[in-house]
Parts: structure tokens; C-alpha cells; sequence
């Protein structure tokens, strides 16, 4: 059996596991357009910051690939798929076939043209190590940056540069920061916490045109008409699945790659998982793109074991991020911000002053949401009360107590997670 | 494998797995010296849960899953599962996300705030069985060959 995944992160890695798990025999071959080892993709704005090394980017030993027997291909990018033929093609020109493929390419950064950008040097992205490399390079000759887009990559970007004390401004064309995963209050504290950092937030405007002379950048106008200088601009607006290799493969791509509960693909023996796939919504089963780093790992999973021959099924992506900035902890999961407030039972604790909030959502008296700032302690527990959709009713008024656990809720849920009734054998 | 169980009925509220955790995982696994004189006194990798002022209590701990969440959600690879099963983080290479707080539904991973590191339970590398269960007066936490769920 021939193996073969494009793609070499946590998606990567969660299939070859779940193929050698099955499979000690078949050929596994990874292809990657980067040319390093699978990395800690999230931990670019640590290596950024110089609150890493380049040694800690490793997200596994680098005898993982040796381990599993794996043929690694780097600096190979995919640029075509023959599902009839069974075979992709490299851009270089070779031919590799396979027998089950896994499409896990992730996302590209997206970036809208914008006048006068053509020409210019210093315009970065930031969403792979070399990225981030790139920016630590030139980072002496930096003085002042402007960041577009306020969502997550942006804002650890932004940090990123700040730890190397370079002035930064962050544009944002929505009315707050942060606003897909997080709500108002949240966004507010942490936009409080960059300003009193020295990072400019600025919001409700957008970048038209990035000024200067020849290849130099020397500011951005905004929409409102400022003028910004600066003579670096990262855009970072958002990633889109990284598809655009399979156009005329017959592999159906909508707006990410579409798979069932499997990860297979429109074609039999092709998979797909992570930020390149359109998987099922877990509340609503709705097919979205969802770039969450845990979700890719376990689509990987699923995809793999599917491919070695074993059904898994898919439950659902639940969108949920961990980040910290400037120190102030923040978690948030599942619907966070819902857009009809009045079908969903929301509690707030607010203490704004000292970067502390918290917020739980429900629906149908199931926890569907919480949002985590300051305190972030066993905030698994509320991930797992979602996933589990267990009857909130008589637990409710303790959700948002400090300490909140398992003492709150009915001694059956304890016994069924930490009994030994059930569990243990006489062995 | 062999994983810590608790007997809700038998906890006595104690608190004395969590001592012989910090106990264990202290530089001279002294308790009065890894309490009062260890310059960074470990956090306790087990938590005891009351209420009612101690009527109803147990201790959580790992659960050491099948298909652990804290592991598909870690960013920089510092949670592995090992050949027996047994979840571990290795501490140099932890960046202190807390990804792995926010994915584990047992509460189960712990913030060291001063190290900034996640700390979780560790079955006890150097003990035949782990501090917790041998510190139990009562018999409410036991170590056996069992499953997760």
C-alpha cells in the first residue's frame, strides 16, 4: 500500500500515527512545500519575539520520520492531482503514485491587492517559520510596522514585533479586535492590555494604499484618509484553504476541500484534514473551513485510520483557541458571540480593571460556549460539557464561580469519569 | 495500563494526595522541606474538590486517555504519550499556551504561573505506585489495570 500525504503538520502527523497504528508494512511518502521538519506552526510569533530558540520549533523528534519509515520529500509542492491515474504531480515535474492519498496543504495567507504594494520590499505574511525568519532577519532595520488585520495571527504578530521594541500599529476594519473568537468585553481587555504596551490599535479603517518610493514602503494611507508611517506592513487578514493545486482533479472544493465524517473527499481514495478541509460544524453539521490547530490533528487522525483501513467518524469541529497576550491569558470555545442573542441563556463576570472575564453560553440548557480572560484554570472541563451535551439545568448557577469542577455538577458524571466501577480488570 | 481511580465515598477531604504530590515532585521529597524551605514549591498535579465545607469531596487527577485532548492540542509537541500509554509533558520544551488546559475535559492540567508551564500528573516515574494513592488514609484513590472510560 503507497501512502502518500501532502502536507507536513499536526494534520501530518496525527494520520501517520493512525496509518502506523494499522499498518507496520505500507509505503509512507510526505511532501512539503517548507523545508523544515514538522513545527510548532503557532509558536512563529514566540521565535519572532526571541521567547524561543529555533532548536524548541521542533514539534517532534526529528527520528519521528525515521521511526515511522517515512519517505520525506521537502521544498516539494504539489501542483497537480490525477485521481484516475492515481498519481500526483510535483512541481518539478516528477510523478509520485499512491494507492490512498491525504491532502493536508493547510491555509495560505490571503492578500487582497492593495494599491501601491506591488513594487514593495517589505510587505511580509505571517503564517509559516520562514515567515517568521524572514521578519527576524530584517528585524534590526525595522522601525516602525503596520499590521493589517486584528484577528489572531495579526495580533501575535504585532506582539511578536513589540518584544523586539518596534513601534507597531494594528489596523482593523471591524469595530474591535479579535472579533471572530472573542466577544466585545474580551476584545476590549485585550486591545486595553496591547495599548498600555505601546501597540496602536486602531479600528473601523483599513489600509488603501501603502506609500513610498521605489521598492521602499515609508507609511500606509487609511481609508479615513491618516497616514500611518512605517517602513514594514504585515498583512495578516486571514488564511483560505490551500486548495488551489486541485483545480481540475475532480476532487470537489468548495470553499475548503468538502469531506464526509471520514475526511474522505469526493473521490474514494482521497482524504483530507486540517485548515484545507470544509469538515462538519459540531452544533450545526454545517461544512465550514475551520483552522484550529486540535481539530487538524484529529482529522488527520480520522483520515488516517480511514485510509488504513478502519472507520472513524468525525463528530464535528468546535472551534476553540488558547492565546496569551502580553501576559493575560485567554481561552474561548464554541459559540462565543451568538448573532441572536435572545435563543441563547448568557452569564457574564466582568472585572475589567484587573484583565479578569468570563462568560458561559448556553442553549437548550447545554453549555455551547465560554470564553475564558485571566483565570483560564481547568477550562477543559467546559470544552468537555459541550462535546458531552450534558443537561446544564440544576448546575447552572455555579458555572461561573473561580472554582468551578466537578464537585458542581451530579456525583453520577464524577463516578462515570473517575470511578473505578466499570474500568478496572482483575489483572 | 495500570490508572489512578478515585472512590468519591471514601475521601476524607485530606488533602493528602495533593501533599504527597507536591511531596514527590519537590527537589528532596521531604514534605516540610519541600513546603517551607524549597525556594519553588511544586504544584500539585492532583486536585482535591470539595463542598460544603468539605462534606463532599474527591480528588481528579489524569486520566492518562487513549486518544489524549491535551496532546492533539498542544502547539509545540511537549505532550507524548510513551510506549505504555503513560501522557507526559516535557517541561523544557512547553511554552506555557495553556492549549492543553483548554482541551482536557477532566481538568486535569494545571498552570504553573511563576515557570509558566503546564504541570500534570506523571504516574510517578521513580515510584512502584504514584504518591498520591500511597498518601491516601482511606483508600479512596487506587492504582490498577484499567480502562479510561
Amino acid at each position: 500500500m503507497n501512502y502518500v500525504i501532502v502536507g507536513n503538520s499536526v494534520a501530518a502527523v496525527g494520520a501517520v500515527r493512525a496509518i502506523r497504528e494499522r499498518d507496520q508494512e505500507g509505503n509512507i511518502t510526505v511532501i512539503s512545500r517548507e523545508r523544515h521538519n514538522v513545527y510548532g506552526r503557532p509558536l512563529i510569533s514566540y521565535l519572532l519575539g526571541g521567547l524561543i530558540n529555533e532548536k524548541r520549533m521542533a514539534y517532534l523528534p526529528n527520528d519521528f520520520y525515521a521511526e515511522n519509515r517515512i519517505n520525506l520529500l521537502l521544498e516539494s509542492e504539489v501542483v497537480a492531482v490525477d485521481t484516475k491515474a492515481k498519481k500526483v504531480k510535483l512541481a518539478g515535474g516528477d510523478v509520485i503514485p499512491y494507492d490512498k492519498l491525504l491532502l493536508a496543504t493547510g491555509g495560505d495567507p490571503f492578500v487582497p491587492p492593495i494599491e501601491g504594494m506591488s513594487d514593495k520590499d517589505r510587505i511580509f505574511t505571517f503564517t509559516t517559520w520562514e515567515d517568521a525568519a524572514k521578519l527576524k532577519g530584517i528585524a534590526p532595520d525595522i522601525n516602525r510596522a503596520v499590521v493589517i488585520g486584528g484577528g489572531l495571527i495579526g495580533l501575535k504578530a504585532a506582539e511578536g514585533l513589540n518584544l523586539l521594541d518596534k513601534s507597531v500599529t494594528v489596523v482593523e476594519l471591524a469595530d474591535r479586535v479579535l472579533s471572530s473568537a472573542f466577544d466585545r468585553p474580551a476584545g476590549k481587555i485585550v486591545a486595553r492590555k496591547m495599548k498600555a504596551n505601546g501597540i496602536d490599535v486602531i479600528t473601523e479603517d483599513t489600509v488603501v494604499r501603502i506609500e513610498g518610493d521605489g521598492a521602499e514602503i515609508s507609511g500606509v494611507t487609511l481609508k479615513s484618509g491618516d497616514f500611518i508611517p512605517c517602513d514594514t506592513v504585515v498583512v495578516a487578514i486571514g488564511v483560505r484553504p490551500a486548495a488551489t493545486f486541485l483545480k481540475g482533479s475532480n476532487i470537489e472544493v468548495n470553499r475548503g476541500i468538502v469531506v464526509d465524517a471520514t475526511m474522505q473527499t469526493s473521490n474514494n481514495d482521497v482524504y483530507a484534514a486540517g485548515d484545507v478541509t470544509e469538515a462538519a460544524d459540531f452544533f450545526s453539521g454545517q461544512k465550514n473551513p475551520m483552522p484550529i490547530w486540535p481539530d487538524a490533528y484529529i482529522q488527520g487522525d480520522i483520515a488516517g485510520a480511514a485510509m488504513a483501513g478502519e472507520k472513524k467518524e468525525y463528530v464535528g469541529g468546535l472551534a476553540m483557541n488558547s492565546i496569551e497576550f502580553f501576559k493575560v491569558s485567554t481561552i474561548s470555545m464554541g459559540v462565543t458571540n451568538p448573532k441572536d442573542p435572545a435563543d441563547y441563556e448568557i452569564h457574564t463576570f466582568q472585572d475589567i480593571q484587573n484583565y479578569q472575564y468570563r462568560k458561559v453560553v448556553l442553549q437548550n440548557n447545554r453549555l455551547v460556549g465560554a470564553v475564558l480572560v485571566g483565570n483560564v484554570d481547568r477550562a477543559g472541563i467546559f470544552s468537555g460539557l459541550i462535546r458531552e451535551k450534558v443537561d446544564m439545568t440544576p448546575f447552572r448557577e455555579s458555572l461561573l464561580t473561580p472554582d468551578f469542577g466537578f464537585i458542581n455538577l451530579s456525583k453520577e458524571i464524577r463516578n462515570r469519569l473517575f470511578a473505578p466501577q466499570g474500568k478496572v480488570t482483575n489483572k | 495500563m495500570k490508572r489512578i481511580y478515585t472512590i468519591e465515598d471514601a475521601c476524607i477531604g485530606c488533602h493528602l494526595c495533593e501533599v504527597g504530590c507536591i511531596t514527590e515532585h519537590s527537589l528532596s521529597k521531604d514534605p516540610v522541606k519541600a513546603f517551607l524551605h524549597e525556594p519553588e514549591r511544586p504544584i500539585s498535579r492532583c486536585t482535591v474538590e470539595e463542598l460544603h465545607g468539605g462534606i463532599v469531596s474527591l480528588s481528579t487527577t489524569c486520566r492518562h486517555c487513549d486518544e489524549p485532548d491535551c496532546l492533539r492540542a498542544c502547539i509545540s509537541g511537549a505532550i507524548q504519550k510513551n510506549a505504555e500509554g503513560i501522557v507526559r509533558i516535557d517541561t523544557e520544551q512547553c511554552v506555557g499556551c495553556w492549549s492543553c488546559v483548554m482541551a482536557c475535559p477532566y481538568g486535569a492540567i494545571q498552570r504553573n504561573l511563576k515557570k509558566k508551564k503546564a504541570n500534570k500528573c506523571d504516574l510517578c516515574p521513580d515510584r512502584q505506585s504514584p504518591a498520591c494513592v500511597d498518601a491516601c488514609p482511606n483508600r479512596a484513590l487506587v492504582y490498577r489495570e484499567g480502562s479510561q472510560k
